[in-house]
């Protein structure tokens, strides 16, 4: 049976995801953070992610942002096969969504027109689309908001295959060790590793939306994400940066077939503001 | 917690150390990246900049728009690295301070011990809670930046932690090297 959903439905949708995303951080990332309070041996580290925990707790409350940057707005679109869209350009209508929901929401514009001539376009468009069609009459929509401080420190690296799995991991090891203290450590790391240049970008971004700590439903992948979390969490780096045993608070990694001689990595660092907002309509 | 008042002079930055965490009090700056770029223009062109920079500190930041009857949005630090290559011109010229997250360049970290000044780090994504911090706001120039544009804010006992001081301390290596186990990347 073909359901249609009016694309002014996806533009309300749109907007009260982007402020919801931005107010109130996941249980998931807030249980992952409040267990770290617990964990962590370094006394300046343990207050901080005790702030963390209080940060999330007052934006919550006062349905103010987590953090003041917003991020570029990533939207996942999963839509049914069997749903009709209709009443408008579907791409126009999530960023109208966006546009609505940053202006409504308080929430900062940080989007500019142009990368190198960078006028700021003031409503936070266009977001970053991704549409993925797939079996059914529903539509998934899911806001990830991306802060520009973490993002800066992601990268994509194209492996030779003879380098296997030590040279992913120490490609991955090295990127977390550079990023540091920019990145707002607690992170959550978001690796691709397989597919094309752009769909282990694409898979790294993905891995993200992961619910913090959920494995890999594959067993030598689940076994590689703990490996990863227990060397990065020796780097020292702690929260903030400024020494400790949690510098990420999950690593999680998704893999798509490679060409014979490909071996893509890609490495998606998130702050501990790991937001994510998702809705079925 | 010690708590510091600006504008702060040479006695008051040599007393602080990396690693010390201290409570900011009194006015500060806001910029980021595109409002920098228009103060070098100035500079450049030998005229007043918005604001003297003297004994200053400045705030590495973009809020997020204040909701009516709010004092500002979140505020939280944005990554200092960026702003590298025109701080030591600030610093050279009277500036006391920076505040943001993250690593400084080489250069950043010798003006400082030559200019007598100290750069802080705020907590990374505590924009609510920092945004509790300050008491007044008000946008005195480039407001066509938005986000972007610079700031006079008024705190109280805003939380920070020196990184690097005028003796050559750095937080982010000396805390790094406590805690790390893994040789790997080091």
């Amino acid at each position: 049976m073909i359901r249609n959903i009016s694309v002014q439905d996806v533009t309300a949708n749109v907007a009260e995801l982007c402020m919801e995303a931005n107010y109130h951080l996941g249980n998931d990332v807030r249980s992952a953070l409040q267990n770290a309070v617990e964990k962590e041996i370094s006394p300046v580290g343990k207050g901080i992610l005790q702030q963390l925990v209080t940060n999330a707790d007052i934006a919550s409350t006062e349905e103010m942002p987590i953090c003041q940057d917003t991020g570029f707005t990533v939207i996942f679109l999963e839509i049914g096969q069997e749903v009709h869209l209709f009443g408008g350009d579907l791409y126009e209508a999530v960023d109208e969504g966006i546009r609505q929901g940053y202006m409504k929401g308080y929430l900062r514009k940080s989007i500019v027109n142009h990368p190198l001539e960078r006028v700021n376009t003031g409503d936070n468009t266009p977001g970053v689309i991704h549409t993925k069609i797939v079996p059914g009459n529903q539509l998934k929509i899911t806001v990830v908001p991306k802060g520009g401080g973490s993002e800066n420190m992601s990268a994509v690296k194209m492996l030779k295959p003879s380098e296997g799995v030590n040279g992913v991991k120490k490609f991955i090891l090295e990127q977390v060790a550079t990023a540091g203290p920019n990145s707002c450590p607690p992170v959550i790391v978001g690796v691709g590793i397989g597919g094309t240049l752009e769909k282990v970008a694409l898979l790294a971004k993905e891995a993200l939306l992961r619910p913090v700590g959920e494995k890999n439903s594959i067993g030598d992948i689940a076994k590689l994400e703990e490996e990863l979390l227990i060397d990065i969490n020796k780097l020292g780096i702690g929260p903030q940066g400024f020494g400790g045993v949690t510098t990420a608070l999950a690593v999680h990694i998704e893999i798509f077939p490679a060409h014979i001689a490909s071996l893509p990595v890609a490495v998606n660092i998130n702050c501990h503001a790991s937001r994510h907002k998702t809705r079925f309509l | 917690m010690q708590k510091i008042f600006t504008p702060l002079n040479n006695k008051a930055v040599e007393q602080l150390k990396s690693g010390q965490q201290i409570l900011l009090n009194g006015k500060l700056y806001t910029g980021r990246d595109a409002a920098h770029k228009k103060l070098m223009e100035l500079i450049e062109k030998g005229e007043m900049l918005p604001f003297n920079l003297l004994g200053q500190v400045l705030y590495y930041v973009g809020p997020a728009p204040a909701k009516p009857g709010q004092v500002i949005g979140s505020a939280g630090p944005t990554t200092s690295g960026r702003m590298d290559s025109y701080t030591p011109e600030l610093l050279s010229r009277g500036l006391k301070g920076t505040i943001g997250k993250g690593y400084r360049s080489a250069e950043v970290i010798k003006a400082g011990i030559e200019y007598k000044a100290v750069y802080f780090a705020a907590v990374g994504g505590a924009g609510a809670l920092i945004a509790k911090c300050i008491k007044k706001s008000s946008v005195i120039a480039y407001p066509e930046l938005g986000p972007e544009a610079i700031y006079e804010l008024e705190v109280e006992d805003f939380p920070l932690i020196v990184v690097n001081d005028i003796y050559g301390g750095d937080l982010y290596t000396e805390g790094r090297n406590r805690y790390s186990s893994n040789k790997i990347c080091n």
